[in-house]
């Protein structure tokens, strides 16, 4: 759709800025059309509270795609994001809830939970040689089982000063958006500011020439990867913090929705190529897309079709939107 | 670096085996087994609670029952059942990980003559002496009557769906719309999923709100999405609008003792749990047993929530 309506408004100036806003950023470009078609399709859509609910709805997936985007840029997958953050969540409440820890200690352990399992995730890439699928898809089950076991199956009350994280500051601000907006500073500044961040590029981009040009390999890895656990436990607590209680089960699949917001934001699987904006606009796409089908009362078997079709356009516009720039 | 690749397998294969091994040697000891019960996952309270009243109706008995675990996995269910038949069981209860999925498991013991009943989930083939599972039909049609009481009988009503194609979704939204058809003024006006998941139930509900002025009531076919609506609506939740839900769980009953949920449809998984080891007793003995055995739920209301605990 971009192409096209590069094509038909050469004309007025707004008309030229934006069609080249949505060039340089395709995935924009669907964001945009997405909402314009919701906007027309229901009343309910464009109101600034539901516009709040949408933003609440994705920040939980945009926070654990932002960390995916470390991982995918260094041409890796990080299947476990899901089962961490629902990990890092359960210990943070079973440390405060039942075991009476203070939530200042509370805090910093759930976050070095996830820290700890991006490690293990990470040596066993970098030094143990797996595949990373094969790697995170062996901590999607451990971190979900250990979650189990320390909860016992059961949810764990969330400690409640931490339960602010999924309020309303001022009855319209939601918390879970400023989560996400500074999560999203901070992984545009890895990415764009840091030695880590180039190292991931070039590490995705060609791994064997990033090491012949003298970058550790192995140890840039450790680090994706604890990033990524990082930034899912940041999500697990915020999506806790939502519901009050720290759920064993949460999160599940999620993994796949943070995947799914990284490319359709306009990442590449194969490395090298990813952005925290578009990261963060493939939540969004995701999230207009599941709150325009509740408002328009979908049924429940169509939104699934649904979802799948408009993973495969954005993914498919951005790649034809390429291809004409190129 | 191939070389090292098929080490790693090699060694990856060996602790497999272990593993097995020490699983295997874990249970199964002392022979004897009278009873087998195949539970397709225990990481839910719901099959825990099933698998502790069979233990307990077979302890009662002085019967041995080996109970093992699918992890929702159809393939290890009907390694499980084989199990069983070489154990010599005489009978055995499958909890279907899937209907379809688990015929041959039924299979295998079909061909042992060792007799079957299934729980909770029906099987689509093979001989099955009965299903005794809940009557989900009848409980969305309590949760139906309990919220147009609720509610005097006029409102706005949305339904949280569960997750598309499960059975329990299925009957629990059938027996609702059934319940409701009862009350003229009780008007359905979304029904969307949100796969038994209590985050989803959360952001549907708030979606819901922006889209229907005025609602003033909720079924949700689980407690998890019914705690999630409640937390979308705040403190409207059992003041303007009445929210029901399903299962009992015990988060569900404490909702509904500090009054945010206004009802839940309790399953009764011990009783399920005794009942199956009843009837497999009974089909052993070569009785005629009736196509399905239906276990009551019970509306828990605010009333007698304390004998549910929670």
């Amino acid at each position: 759709m971009s192409a096209e309506a590069a094509v038909r408004a050469p004309g007025t100036a707004p008309a030229e800025w934006f069609t080249r806003a949505v060039l340089r950023n395709g995935p924009l470009g669907g964001l945009v059309a997405l909402v314009a078609v919701m906007a027309v399709l229901s009343r309910d859509f464009l109101h600034g509270r539901n516009l709040l609910n949408v933003g609440v709805q994705a920040s939980v997936t945009a926070v654990l795609a932002f960390g995916v985007t470390f991982v995918i840029v260094s041409a890796g997958i990080d299947l476990s994001v899901g089962s961490v953050a629902a990990l890092s969540a359960t210990v943070t409440a079973w440390a405060a809830t039942s075991q009476g820890l203070p939530v200042v200690a509370a805090l910093p352990l759930g976050l070095a939970v996830g820290v700890v399992a991006g490690l293990v995730s990470g040596a066993l890439v970098a030094y143990g040689r797996l595949p990373a699928f094969i790697a995170t898809l062996a901590m999607l089950s451990v971190a979900r089982g250990l979650s189990l076991v320390i909860s016992g199956g059961s949810p764990i009350a969330f400690p409640s000063a931490l339960n602010h994280l999924g309020d309303t500051l001022g009855g319209w601000l939601p918390v879970p958006v400023l989560v996400t907006v500074a999560m999203g500073l901070l992984a545009a500044l890895v990415l764009a500011r840091t030695y880590t961040g180039r190292a991931m590029f070039a590490i995705g981009g060609n791994e064997e020439a990033a090491r012949l040009s003298g970058i550790d390999v192995k140890r840039r890895k450790l680090v994706v990867y604890a990033l990524s656990g990082l930034f899912a436990a940041v999500a697990g607590i915020v999506l806790a913090a939502r519901l009050t209680s720290a759920q064993p089960q949460a999160a599940t699949g999620y993994e796949l929705d943070a995947i799914a917001a990284v490319v359709i934001g306009g990442a590449s699987l194969s490395g090298g190529s990813g952005k925290a904006s578009g990261t963060l606009i493939g939540a969004l796409i995701l999230a207009v897309l599941r709150n325009g089908l509740n408002l328009l009362s979908v049924s429940a078997f169509w939104q699934q079709v649904a979802t799948g079709l408009v993973i495969a356009m954005a993914v498919l516009l951005d790649t034809l939107r390429r291809r004409s720039t190129r | 670096m191939r070389r090292r690749g098929r080490g790693a397998t090699a060694s990856a294969a060996v602790l497999l085996v272990l593993g097995l091994g020490l699983g295997t040697t874990g249970c199964d000891r002392g022979g004897n087994t009278d009873l087998g019960l195949a539970l397709s996952t225990m990481n839910n309270p719901f099959f825990v609670g099933i698998k502790k009243g069979a233990q307990a109706e077979a302890k009662a008995r002085g019967l041995k029952i080996n109970i093992t675990d699918a992890q929702n996995d159809p393939t290890q269910q009907i390694n499980q059942m084989e199990t069983f038949t070489s154990q010599n069981v005489k009978a055995a209860i499958i909890n279907p990980v899937d209907s379809d999925a688990a015929v041959p498991a039924v299979g295998v013991a079909n061909r042992a003559d060792v007799p079957v009943v299934s729980i909770d989930r029906g099987v689509n083939g093979g001989r099955v002496g009965t299903t005794i599972a809940s009557d989900n039909v009848e409980g969305g049609r309590l949760a139906a009557r309990s919220l147009a009481a609720a509610l005097g009988g006029r409102g706005r009503v949305v339904v949280l769906e569960g997750q598309p194609g499960t059975s329990a979704a299925r009957e629990r939204g059938k027996g609702f719309e059934e319940g409701v058809r009862e009350f003229p003024g009780i008007e359905v006006v979304a029904r969307q999923p949100a796969d038994f998941d209590r985050a989803k139930g959360m952001d549907v509900m708030a979606n819901l709100l922006q889209a229907h002025r005025g609602v003033t009531g909720v079924f949700a076919a689980n407690d998890e999405m019914a705690l999630g609506a409640a937390k979308a609506l705040g403190s409207s939740a059992g003041g303007k609008v009445k929210v029901v839900g399903f299962d009992g769980t015990p988060d569900g009953i404490a909702a509904v003792r500090d009054g945010t949920l206004t009802a839940t449809v309790a399953q009764q998984p011990e009783l399920l749990g005794r009942q199956a080891v009843d009837r497999a007793l009974r089909a052993a003995r070569g009785e005629r047993l009736p196509k399905t055995v239906k276990v009551p739920v019970v509306l828990v209301t605010r009333k007698n929530a304390a004998e549910f605990g929670g």
